[in-house]
């Protein structure tokens, strides 16, 4: 009775059936992660706005502007007008802005920093009030000094003459942005990485994926293309940003620049796998990433060189992944080095990206 | 024609962290085409062991074969043989359905076109909605089309109706009949005891991560000595013992709680009537007397003394 409509099911089951190659997963895996990227607004943001809107902001911030008028204050009595008309004849004058009040109130301006320097007429000569710990202070008293020498007539020992060099190059821009490039190919290797793998953890779509023959190294394969296909847009819009708005000079060769950006982006995708390989929750996968780039933020030359620490400690600075990157990238953007001169940043590098992957690889939890 | 033996597991153990022994073992004998049940209260063992069929779990002893191959040895090959859908996955919001069945099919080296799945599951209206704005009947009917575009000779369902309403429990239930109908096996766990009865052609019915009974639906039924229930409250309880009432012709079993009887029945025509004799005989008065069909809860209940849903 049984056995006969089964019989009759076995022919109903003839299907038609796609016969799929070997790369179908992986191009799918990838195909998915890119479009599950573009549509989460976050990410455009995170990635794509905030190195560019940070570049603006610091890039305005400390812009290489023209020398700011020196603020002289001289104080109100018997004297004052004799230096103020010295002071007019100074060669230097578009560059002075000089006022006359009287001692409490040109005490009390100098003090809340309205004046750079404060003049006291002594007799025929003149008491200059400054603060050390300022240097447009130091620079004030100075150049306050040989606009007087020179408007009282005396002449110079030795003869100079000044060029004017600005260059991009030296500009606090062009040392920002290697360090901001830098500083997003790490933030979006781990955060891209470890998030979305501990998001798919906590889904249990790790666990789906893996009931199915997916290929596992096919997965991480599709994870590490998308960071680079990611990689790609990040520093043509840093660095074109650099370029475009900022006119700076790519010195070194446009090859090396991605070749090392491909490098860092993929290192920073294999720690982020390790920080992953095992959290359970998005919250314990985060405070990891934290405690992993703090000390990279800090020390490793984003936004002011590293030289700035104790000699003491920079040997060590320099083991860091994300100094070797800026390293790196400095040196061929600003210096136009060649990528076979960075040979201990790249060892740095290559070290950190496959000590990682391989632990990642083995530690790794798909459930 | 001999049956063919799709899944079989034997002694099958799971402790984890060597204290909580969550299956202790379970042996399993799914033949071809049959939709098999594995029926049991939360916390019975059953995802346990639906994991381990699946390969998403080692088992700490015991063996298992599916399709004469074994996990150990044919992991890859077996992949491509069986559809899965687990308990609770969430799957990508930001992907349409219609992605998300291209990601899936992509995994294997024969898949179904994914127009047909979509059409088989009723979800091609859906095709091109975000996973995340689906509702929850639909959801689930994705999660199985993930395991359907595989073109899987078996499919293994982890409460595949939990949560949902009654009308997407059925359009579930009718899935699972047409991949049946068309010569697939199944093997599903669930809680309720109606989707059992209605849907499975074989039950083991697992509590404490043991197997407590087995057999077709009508078998367990019958095994509780009866196919009908009558079930009766008396205004004051008379002092009489349980077996008092298995005196009455035909009652095959008797269980108290919270004042009603119920006695398990094969000829209710012969037991009521000597009832309603016996109640008027000794002066006592009905509250309450009703008589159905018995149920796997009945099995259940009368296996463990305790409900299948304790909520």
């Amino acid at each position: 009775m049984i056995d006969e409509p089964r019989e009759i099911q076995a022919e109903r089951r003839v299907r038609t059936v796609l016969v799929h190659g070997r790369w179908t997963g992986y191009r799918m895996l990838l195909m998915a992660r890119l479009k599950e990227m573009f549509r989460e607004p976050e990410v455009i943001f995170w990635i794509f706005l905030s190195p560019i809107l940070l570049a603006l902001g610091l890039g305005i911030a400390f812009r290489n502007k023209p020398a700011e008028a020196v603020r002289i204050v001289i104080v109100q009595q018997p004297g004052s007008e004799r230096i103020a008309e010295l002071l007019g004849h100074s060669p230097d004058l578009q560059t002075l802005r000089v006022a006359v009040q009287p001692p409490a109130q040109a005490d009390l301006n100098f003090r809340l920093g309205k004046f750079d320097v404060e003049l006291v007429p002594r007799g025929a000569g003149v008491e200059y009030v400054y603060d050390p710990a300022r240097p447009e202070s130091v620079l004030a008293r100075s150049l306050a000094d040989s606009a007087l020498q020179a408007g009282a007539g005396s002449k110079p020992a030795v003869s100079t003459i000044s060029r004017v060099n600005s260059e991009p190059g030296s500009r606090y821009i062009d040392f920002l942005i290697p360090g901001l490039l830098g500083m997003n190919l790490m933030g979006s290797g781990m955060w891209g990485i470890g998030f979305a793998i501990v998001e798919m953890r906590q889904r249990k779509l790790l666990k789906r994926y893996v009931a199915t023959p997916m290929g596992r190294g096919d997965f991480l394969l599709a994870l590490a293309t998308s960071r680079l296909i990611l990689m790609i847009a990040e520093l043509g819009l840093v660095l074109g940003f650099g370029v475009v708005a900022f006119h700076m000079r790519v010195m070194g060769s446009w090859w090396a620049i991605v070749l090392v950006s491909c490098l860092g982006a993929l290192s920073f995708a294999a720690l982020g796998l390790l920080t992953a390989s095992r959290a359970q929750k998005i919250e314990t996968v985060s405070g990891i990433m934290n405690v992993v780039m703090m000390p990279m933020w800090i020390f490793s030359g984003i936004f002011f060189s590293y030289e700035r620490f104790p000699a003491a400690v920079i040997p060590l600075i320099k083991l860091l992944p994300l100094t070797a990157l800026n390293d790196m990238l400095r040196a061929i953007i600003l210096e136009g080095s060649s990528l076979s001169s960075q040979g201990a940043p790249l060892a740095v590098i290559c070290v950190w990206g496959g000590i990682s992957f391989f632990c990642a690889v083995r530690f790794f939890r798909w459930t | 024609m001999l049956e063919q033996i799709v899944v079989h597991c034997r002694e099958l153990r799971k402790t984890y962290e060597g204290k909580v022994e969550a299956v202790r073992g379970i042996d399993l004998t799914i033949y071809a085409g049959q939709c098999y049940g594995l029926l049991g209260p939360n916390g019975a063992g059953k995802t346990t062991t639906i994991e381990i069929l699946e390969g998403l779990l080692d088992a700490s002893s015991g063996t298992v074969e599916i399709l004469g191959l074994n996990w150990r040895e044919n992991a890859a090959e077996l992949r491509e043989l069986l559809g899965v859908s687990l308990q609770e996955t969430r799957l990508s919001e930001k992907l349409t359905v219609r992605e998300t069945l291209e990601l899936f099919g992509g995994f294997y080296r024969n898949a179904r076109p994914v127009e047909d799945v979509l059409d088989e599951l009723a979800l091609t209206e859906k095709a091109d909605a975000w996973v995340g704005k689906l509702s929850g009947g639909q959801k689930q009917r994705l999660a199985i089309a993930t395991a359907l575009v595989g073109n899987p000779r078996v499919l293994f369902l982890d409460e595949p109706t939990t949560g949902l309403d009654p009308q997407s429990r059925r359009q579930v239930w009718d899935i699972v009949r047409r991949f049946q109908s068309e010569g697939g096996t199944v093997l599903l766990t669930t809680h309720y005891m109606d989707e059992a009865e209605r849907l499975c052609d074989f039950i083991s019915i697992i509590d404490h991560g043991k197997v407590i009974a087995s057999g077709t639906p009508a078998e367990l039924i019958s095994g509780v000595g009866g196919h009908h229930r009558v079930e009766f409250a008396l205004e004051t309880e008379p002092a009489v013992a349980a077996e008092f009432w298995r005196t009455l012709p035909g009652v095959g079993g008797v269980l108290s709680e919270a004042g009603v009887t119920a006695l398990t029945v094969e000829e209710p025509h012969l037991t009521i009537p000597a009832l309603l004799t016996l109640v008027e005989q000794n002066g006592w008065r009905l509250n309450q007397l009703t008589t159905r069909q018995s149920s796997l809860e009945d099995v259940f209940v009368n296996l463990t003394g305790r409900r299948l849903r304790e909520d």
